[in-house]
């Protein structure tokens, strides 16, 4: 087993006096493919968002690609998460491209701005990027101009350009239209398949049987259970999870007739 | 009841004069208003930090509570009892700008406020520090949706420049004064200086609205 690139022990974190996480513990390997479902509200974009100091955790141990987030409940300070969050890559629900900037200054802002990336470099790091993203005609284009599934593959090759050594994914497709999902989630196979460490929260239980190391349920700010995604899927061992996913086969079933 | 601008006519040298020094005054109590508004804008958007949300909120209270021709008088008049004289021209841009820098400020906040929390929190996962992001990702942005509202404290503030004609200062208004006391024609001398302040503040108008088009074409927001 390498040396865990994720490790959260008794994380904590409340807004006002509901408690979100309860007490998470969690260990990330490199090259992981980590799938994390449940009911909404349970906590999984907040446990997410704690794991590049977004939000402000108030109890535990966080630390990711070895750099500390959260020592025994002490947030680390804003210079030292900067430093983490260049080398930890997010994608958000509502994509959060620069409406202001092209495809392409999206893409380089980052690498220019921090890493000092000369601009050329920059500009051809980016077109590498679109093209695996299959995007290499939208250089110049604004984000305004493009559809749902357009927007979220150009913040993945955004948040790429930095080099990330791991991938959030918070709800990547949850606010696409049915017929765009599948490009979105193909770029993301992709990415799985190069060795990406990925944390994805999602609700697209195909994908997560079909890409996931390890599929993790949480529901009411804890981690209900965690496994291959064979075991959870077809032999749960935890009432919740079985209630979770009937709902929502029930869901898919409902949508379907 | 006849009107006759001949006099006003006749005096046309002094109004361009008086033109000119308007447009100097309301410029250069511009550029204070703009970046007096912009860090005061910038220092009331986190209340974390006390003193110096405190202190914009103090300048804030006092200068939007109380009459811009009061200001004035107290820089004009007030400072030199505690031994400050400041030329009148100085007064002038100083008590306009730090005036319409209260408005400002509001305005910079609002826009800031306005940009969906989502953007600084991409340009933060990026790795960028607040202030690059801010600059970068904030600002931009929020200076589009500041224009509309930018533009009405522009034309407040060249209309209120009229008030520096109170310091001495021969503004526009100022020269009008003068014209009538020669010609005794006022309701002509104040149509014509009228005419010239709405000159002054259509052209503002039209300006702003072109470089608003510019910068919300292309798809850009």
């Amino acid at each position: 087993m390498s040396q865990p690139i994720v490790e959260v022990s008794g994380l904590r974190k409340s807004f006002g006096t509901h408690l979100v996480l309860k007490d998470i513990d969690f260990t990330v390997t490199p090259s992981q493919v980590v799938v994390i479902i449940g009911p909404s509200g349970g906590g999984k974009s907040t446990f997410l968002r704690c794991l590049n100091g977004l939000e402000t955790a108030e109890g535990g141990t966080v630390k990711v690609c070895g750099h500390p987030v959260v020592e025994d409940g002490r947030m680390m300070p804003e210079t030292m998460l900067d430093q983490l969050r260049a080398e930890v890559g997010m994608v958000f629900q509502s994509f959060n491209l620069f409406p202001h900037l092209t495809v392409l200054d999206n893409i380089t802002l980052a690498p220019i701005c921090l890493r000092g990336m000369p601009r050329k470099a920059a500009q051809q790091q980016a077109l590498r990027l679109l093209e695996k993203v299959g995007l290499a005609d939208k250089v110049r284009a604004y984000p305004g101009t493009l559809s749902g599934g357009q927007k979220q593959r150009v913040a993945i090759a955004r948040a790429l350009a930095m080099e990330p050594k791991v991938m959030l994914f918070d709800e990547p497709t949850s606010s696409l239209d049915p017929e765009l999902v599948g490009e979105v989630l193909q770029v993301m196979r992709d990415l799985a398949a190069e060795g990406m460490t990925m944390l994805i929260v999602t609700h697209e239980m195909g994908f997560a049987r079909e890409v996931a190391d390890v599929v993790v349920v949480m529901d009411q700010g804890s981690i209900v259970e965690a496994g291959p995604p064979c075991a959870i899927f077809t032999a749960p061992r935890q009432a919740r999870t079985r209630s979770f996913l009937q709902t929502l086969l029930a869901r898919q079933i409902a949508d379907a007739g | 009841m006849k009107l006759d601008f001949s006099g006003v006519w006749e005096s046309w040298p002094s109004l361009v004069h008086g033109t000119l020094v308007t447009i100097e005054i309301t410029a250069a109590s511009l550029v204070v208003g703009c970046v007096l508004g912009l860090l005061v804008g910038l220092g009331r958007l986190s209340p974390q930090r006390r003193v110096i949300y405190g202190l914009c909120t103090v300048y804030l209270t006092l200068v939007r509570g109380t009459p811009l021709l009061v200001q004035l008088f107290l820089w004009f008049f007030g400072l030199p009892h505690v031994g400050l004289i400041l030329p009148a021209y100085v007064c002038g841009i100083l008590g306009l700008g730090i005036y319409s820098g209260a408005y400002i400020s509001e305005i910079v906040r609002g826009a800031i406020q306005s940009i969906e929390r989502g953007q600084m929190e991409a340009a933060r996962s990026l790795g960028l520090p607040y202030r690059m992001a801010m600059r970068r990702v904030i600002l931009p942005q929020a200076f589009v949706r500041m224009i509309p509202p930018l533009g009405n404290e522009f034309i407040a503030l060249i209309k209120n420049s009229a008030l520096v004609s109170l310091l001495t200062i021969a503004d526009l208004m100022h020269e009008g004064d003068k014209i009538i006391s020669v010609t005794y024609r006022s309701l002509e001398t104040y149509l014509a200086i009228a005419l010239i302040y709405l000159l002054l503040t259509s052209v503002t108008t039209l300006v702003l609205r072109r470089i608003e088009k510019v910068l919300r074409s292309e798809g850009r927001v």
